[in-house]
């Protein structure tokens, strides 16, 4: 296995003496499937953030496959961009365009800006979004307006979206905090099923403790703006929990003694 | 306590009462107005306006000419808001938080908006009779200025409005700045924008009338024409005019906003 990302010791301050991210420090493998953990405000946002340079960290290095994102201009970072697929809670969809239009502007990326601005795809291109809205189970809605879908068909062609860009790595930021428990599943199993069948590596925020549980092939834990955890599922105790959370037993909506029942 | 909070709210507005009755009192005694015969006089304005104030057949006669005149005022408000929509679409990009180039751009160009909605169409019809003489020209920028000021504020709202959440999705894609405006922010606030015109058009419109009775131009230059060499008859025919073609203006924009909203 080779690692694709690696952070060491990047911070983030918003102010001056509050750490929004102080000295987190973990790689990557290629093809891994990673979720962050943590308490609301404990900056799992701002990290996912600060990998594609969404927000500028503070210090620190960002290595993805083998550059340093950090010492990057602006014609490097949008190529690196390009890689890094994004995936995000409120699905951020242009929802007054179609579903096929909103796929294909994960090919942004790649166009000139005259290119870009008169939104000119070519065929293959087009048959690449057919292909993977088939995949998602969205070929009957391809034509219609996003504002139309639910909530889960928007997440869908989140997904799509950043798929078409055939990026190395899926960040996904709480992608199911707005779904119906059934929905939630669909867009899991979809995203674990890419990051298998595509070789994506994956890293994905989550507020569901027994989400992270079942999908994950690593979980990092994080409190503060600090990784307190960083390990198997298995090694997920209750007590490590409790410890991310900054919680007492009985404090939280989820036991981890329950994981095993489920 | 909440008895006191009462009471207090109580005594703010009676004493705010208070205050408009006293501003009130003194207007009408510092410029000795006569309540009385200001009201009683109102009958007697009807009545003038019931017998002077109506069209008659030989005002119909000069309807082809008011027409004429109230097209080229329509043109004219049309033609001055489209412009003034199209340079304050840049503006507005520039000024918006989402989409601007940078901080001090951003600061510089809703600067320059705000000085131009804020000189009222009046007075920059004025200041442009120096330049331009009685001519179209005049009006046409003075509709041309206000509607630049006006829309980049409206615009800039409803870019703000969209919010950032694409503008943020297409940036993580790596697509360029122009990409993101043109596959972003213009089609999720287009439909917005066009509302926005279509009201600007409408306020144009009525604003374009009295802008004429200044710069000797439109369907405002024949009202003062007419009811300046004492003909109201065809005076009164031109309000009428410019009545109907108002209503029909909002309804044909209302019709527009139905389809595209």
């Amino acid at each position: 296995m080779t690692t694709l990302l690696e952070l060491k010791n990047v911070s983030k301050y918003y102010s001056k003496d509050i750490a929004a991210l102080s000295n987190i420090h973990f790689s990557i493998e290629e093809g891994e499937f990673v979720s962050v953990i943590g308490p609301s405000g404990a900056g799992k946002s701002t990290l996912l953030r600060c990998i594609n340079r969404m927000i500028e960290a503070s210090s620190g290095e960002v290595v993805f496959n083998g550059t340093n994102i950090r010492k990057l201009g602006r014609k490097g970072l949008r190529e690196t961009r390009t890689q890094i697929g994004m995936i995000f809670q409120h699905y951020n969809l242009v929802t007054r365009l179609t579903v096929i239009e909103n796929v294909l502007h994960g090919r942004l990326g790649y166009k000139s800006a005259v290119a870009g601005m008169l939104g000119i795809y070519s065929q293959e291109e087009k048959q690449q979004a057919i292909r993977l809205l088939e995949e998602l189970g969205l070929s009957q809605h391809m034509y219609k307006r996003v504002d139309q879908l639910s909530g889960g068909q928007k997440q869908r062609v989140g997904i799509a979206r950043a798929l078409i860009q055939n990026p190395k790595m899926l960040l996904c930021d709480e992608p199911i905090a707005s779904l119906d428990p059934g929905s939630s599943k669909i867009i899991m199993d979809h995203i674990k099923n890419i990051s298998a069948s595509y070789k994506i590596t994956c890293l994905v925020n989550l507020h569901q403790v027994d989400v992270a549980l079942k999908y994950s092939d690593r979980i990092i834990g994080v409190n503060k703006g600090e990784v307190v955890f960083n390990g198997k599922p298995s090694e997920l105790t209750t007590d490590m929990i409790h410890k991310i959370y900054g919680s007492e037993t009985g404090d939280l909506i989820f036991e981890a003694g329950e994981r095993n029942a489920g | 306590m909440q008895v006191d909070i009462f009471l207090k709210k109580k005594l703010h507005n009676l004493s705010f009462i208070l205050l408009l009755g006293t501003a009130v009192l003194g207007a009408i005694i510092l410029t000795e107005y006569d309540v009385a015969k200001g009201f009683s006089s109102v009958p007697a304005a009807i009545q003038w306006a019931l017998s002077n104030f109506y069209p008659d057949s030989e005002s119909m006669e000069k309807f082809p000419d008011i027409f004429e005149k109230l097209v080229e005022t329509v043109l004219i408000s049309v033609a001055a808001t489209t412009s003034g929509a199209a340079l304050a679409l840049l503006f507005a990009i520039a000024g918006s938080s989402t989409t601007q180039f940078n901080r001090f751009l951003g600061q510089v160009s809703r600067t320059i908006a705000t000085v131009f909605r804020n000189i009222d169409m009046a007075v920059w019809s004025m200041i442009l009779l120096f330049s331009f003489g009685q001519s179209a020209f005049t009006g046409y920028f003075a509709l041309f200025f206000g509607s630049f000021g006006f829309l980049t504020r409206a615009f800039i709202e409803s870019i703000d409005e969209v919010g950032d959440s694409s503008v943020e999705a297409l940036r993580a894609t790596g697509a360029g700045y122009f990409s993101i405006i043109f596959q972003s922010v213009i089609p999720s606030s287009i439909s917005q924008m066009i509302s926005w015109i279509l009201f600007m058009i409408e306020t144009n419109i009525r604003s374009a009338t009295l802008i004429g009775i200044l710069t000797g131009t439109g369907i405002g230059f024949a009202f003062s024409m007419y009811y300046k060499s004492l003909d109201y008859n065809a005076a009164s025919l031109v309000v009428l005019v410019i009545v109907a073609a108002i209503f029909i203006i909002e309804w044909v924009s209302n019709y527009v906003r139905r389809v595209i909203l």
